[in-house]
């Protein structure tokens, strides 16, 4: 075979020094001299060819090693160590990310209703590549679907009883958990207060922080003809020095982010699904059982990328969609409906009412609360933005900014209210209206199977809880690996397939490893920490997402 | 004997097609026939184009280039997807019937044990194909 030309060449040939034509419709490309994928090495070793940013790909992939060497072989020592190190990020700089968190909320709400809102994601005349229901299938299945099973039930109820008990002090520093002033003796209260301390984690936040990396990507991927990777986010600041070190730097942080954050949450969740099957079917918790379960994760979220994301990562998540509309619609029906219903409005408002002191990034009294729940949360959601950011930024071409925030941010959290009022305000109502403690006293992970075991079919619903558990955590893997590999791909997305499915299957040998060695929570706080660079990511992204649409033409 | 040839191209790279490249202009001289050269491209920047519409501009530049060296009537057509590397066969096949191609003409690699789980495009195609493929292997 003939030695391949590089790809700085074969550009060349084909359009010697012309004026790069913008995509569909009008947009402002931005000149630069970088070629995609000029720094990749291309090899095809046992026959299996590879393209892949040599710098990125082996620096994460040996840090990614490292970390991994000394969490096993150091596990006492490191676990207080990275536990430390998130505490004091967490602790002593909450007001920053609990700030910075308010600066995207405010910027994604400010951009719906400013002229640039109808600034067009691919040029003015794109065509949308997905319809709403792929587009909101998979915004949910990547970012937050794993996180709603698992909380649905688990937060508002923990959060009601914390305020319910009300508040203690030691020396004059709060030593409960309780949101804000907690309401101690008013369930009433207590239970609005923890809707709306639940809904404020789950609603405008976290999502306004996954449309920041989103669109600042979508913007200089489709609109400006930057590589599809965390650095050209960068590229109004750094210009041309993207290219170079600082953006390699950038690269790596998302890919270890991105690898251990789903790596731990797969160990995680392995956990917690293997203690809803030993609750339901006495199947032995242990080891083995959530070795099996973590590989069968990974072998079906690499069929999944196999396919792509049309055949495998979309349909998936519509799969799971559907399950998780019908299985909330059960509660909602059988379950307290009036309640559930009116509650809706009701926790709407108490959001709204409590969001303003919730969000108060100084001067807090519920430290407890605002650092171990609150900037935990948020640090948690940052680390995840790079990853699911990225999946979101490549399927919304084709959508206008208004149309992009309105379905990133505020569908999404109108959704989250619902199913956290669906799941919480049952769990709330069988402890307040029917005295059942069940829900209350049940670990963090069954606390979801308690609650569906006091409505009819039992049995079949918590199957169901369980087979979404899985299957969210199957669509959070594939697309996950799909953004790893592009990013060690210096933003190609048609590198090699071998490649992703080496992602895939990297991610289920961490999580096996880590499961199996211990360290897994430590690990998690590890992942945690790197929150505190990404937000500054973040916040470079807000300018560059303001920058880059000033200079686009507003369809 | 046929009249509309479909050349599947990847324009990151010509030089490994030229033995497709050369065979489906001989062809096409002999039976008088057109050739279409179809690429299939990310929506997302990528190292031959930054923008779907350029990728469009250079594969034309590309046909005209082609079109001048063997002398044989031609097309040229991007079909642009947002997974290339998964949805590539269905897209090269689905083009057949849209532009009524009775033979594809494609460059391919010589088989290798890796085939049986990541099979070549090439052997691909030609099983879905509705109409004669001829892989030519470099």
């Amino acid at each position: 075979m003939e030695p391949e030309r590089n790809n700085k060449e074969a550009a060349e040939e084909y359009a010697p020094g012309e004026r790069l034509p913008p995509p569909e419709g009008e947009a402002t490309l931005i000149d630069t001299d970088y070629v995609i994928g000029q720094d990749n090495l291309t090899a095809s070793p046992l026959g299996i060819n590879l393209d892949i940013h040599g710098k990125v790909f082996a620096i994460s992939a040996l840090v990614t090693v490292f970390f991994l060497f000394v969490t096993l072989a150091f596990q006492t020592q490191v676990e207080p160590l990275f536990n430390a190190i998130r505490d004091w990020l967490t602790g002593n700089l909450a007001w920053f990310f609990i700030l910075a968190g308010n600066v995207f909320v405010l910027l994604c709400l400010g951009l719906i209703f400013s002229p640039l809102g109808r600034v067009r994601i691919g040029g003015s005349e794109a065509d949308p590549d997905f319809s709403y229901t792929g587009w909101f299938a998979m915004l949910f299945a990547a970012g937050m679907g794993i996180g709603l099973m698992f909380y649905g039930v688990a937060e508002p109820i923990t959060h009601f009883d914390a305020a319910l008990a009300g508040t203690t002090a030691e020396n004059g520093v709060r030593t409960d958990w309780s949101p804000l002033g907690g309401a101690a003796g008013d369930p009433q209260a207590a239970a609005r207060l923890g809707m709306a301390a639940t809904i404020f984690h789950w609603g405008l936040h976290p999502w306004a922080i996954y449309a920041v990396v989103a669109l600042a990507l979508a913007l200089f991927s489709f609109n400006k003809g930057l590589p599809l990777t965390v650095r050209s986010i960068f590229y109004p600041v750094l210009g041309e020095r993207v290219w170079g070190w600082p953006g390699h730097v950038i690269d790596m942080l998302a890919v270890f982010a991105t690898l251990f954050g789903l790596a731990t949450s797969l160990g995680l969740g392995a956990s917690q699904a293997s203690a809803g099957l030993a609750h339901l079917f006495g199947i032995p918790e242990g080891d083995v059982t959530m070795v099996l379960l973590i590989i069968g994760i990974t072998l079906v979220a690499t069929a999944s990328i196999m396919l792509g994301v049309d055949k495998g990562v979309k349909r998936l998540s519509q799969v799971n969609m559907v399950l998780a509309a019908l299985l909330m619609l059960f509660v909602i029906i059988v379950g307290p409906t009036l309640l559930i219903l009116s509650g809706f409005f009701q926790n709407l408002w108490a959001y709204v009412a409590h969001v303003p002191a919730l969000s108060n990034p100084f001067f807090r009294e519920d430290a407890n609360f605002s650092q171990g729940w609150t900037a935990f949360y948020w640090a948690w959601w940052i680390s995840w933005s790079p990853f699911v950011g990225m999946f979101i930024a490549r399927i919304s071409r084709g959508r206008t900014v208004r149309e992009f925030l309105v379905s990133v941010l505020l569908v999404p959290s109108l959704v989250s209210v619902l199913w956290m009022t669906a799941f919480g305000q049952t769990a709330i109502n069988q402890f307040v209206a029917d005295g059942f403690e069940g829900v209350k006293i049940a670990a963090l992970e069954l606390k979801l199977f308690v609650m569906l075991g006091q409505l009819p079919l039992a049995e079949l619903t918590s199957l169901i809880g369980i087979v979404l558990v899985v299957v969210f955590f199957i669509t959070s893997s594939d697309s996950g690996s799909l953004v790893i590999d592009t990013i060690t791909a210096g933003g190609k997305v048609d590198a090699p397939k071998p490649q992703r499915v080496f992602w895939a299957l990297i991610e289920g040998a961490i999580a096996i490893a880590l499961l199996l060695g211990g360290g897994l929570v430590a690990l998690q706080a590890m992942t945690v920490s790197t929150g505190l660079p990404f937000t500054l990511v973040l916040l470079v992204g807000c300018y560059a997402i303001i920058k880059g649409l000033l200079s686009e033409p507003r369809g | 004997m046929y009249h509309r040839i479909m050349v599947p191209i990847d324009l990151a790279h010509v030089d490994a097609l030229e033995p497709a490249l050369q065979v489906a202009g001989d062809i096409a001289r002999l039976y008088g026939a057109k050739i279409w050269y179809v690429s299939v491209t990310a929506n997302t920047p990528g190292p031959v184009a930054r923008t779907p519409a350029d990728y469009e501009k250079k594969l034309t530049a590309f046909a005209m280039q082609q079109g001048v060296e063997h002398g044989q009537q031609f097309e040229s057509r991007v079909l642009i997807s947002h997974d290339p590397v998964a949805d590539l066969e269905d897209l090269l096949v689905q083009s057949i019937a849209e532009i009524g191609a009775d033979l594809v003409v494609m460059q391919t690699h010589l088989p290798r044990k890796l085939d049986a789980l990541l099979p070549a495009h090439g052997g691909k195609v030609a099983t879905r194909a509705p109409v004669s493929v001829l892989l030519v292997r470099s």
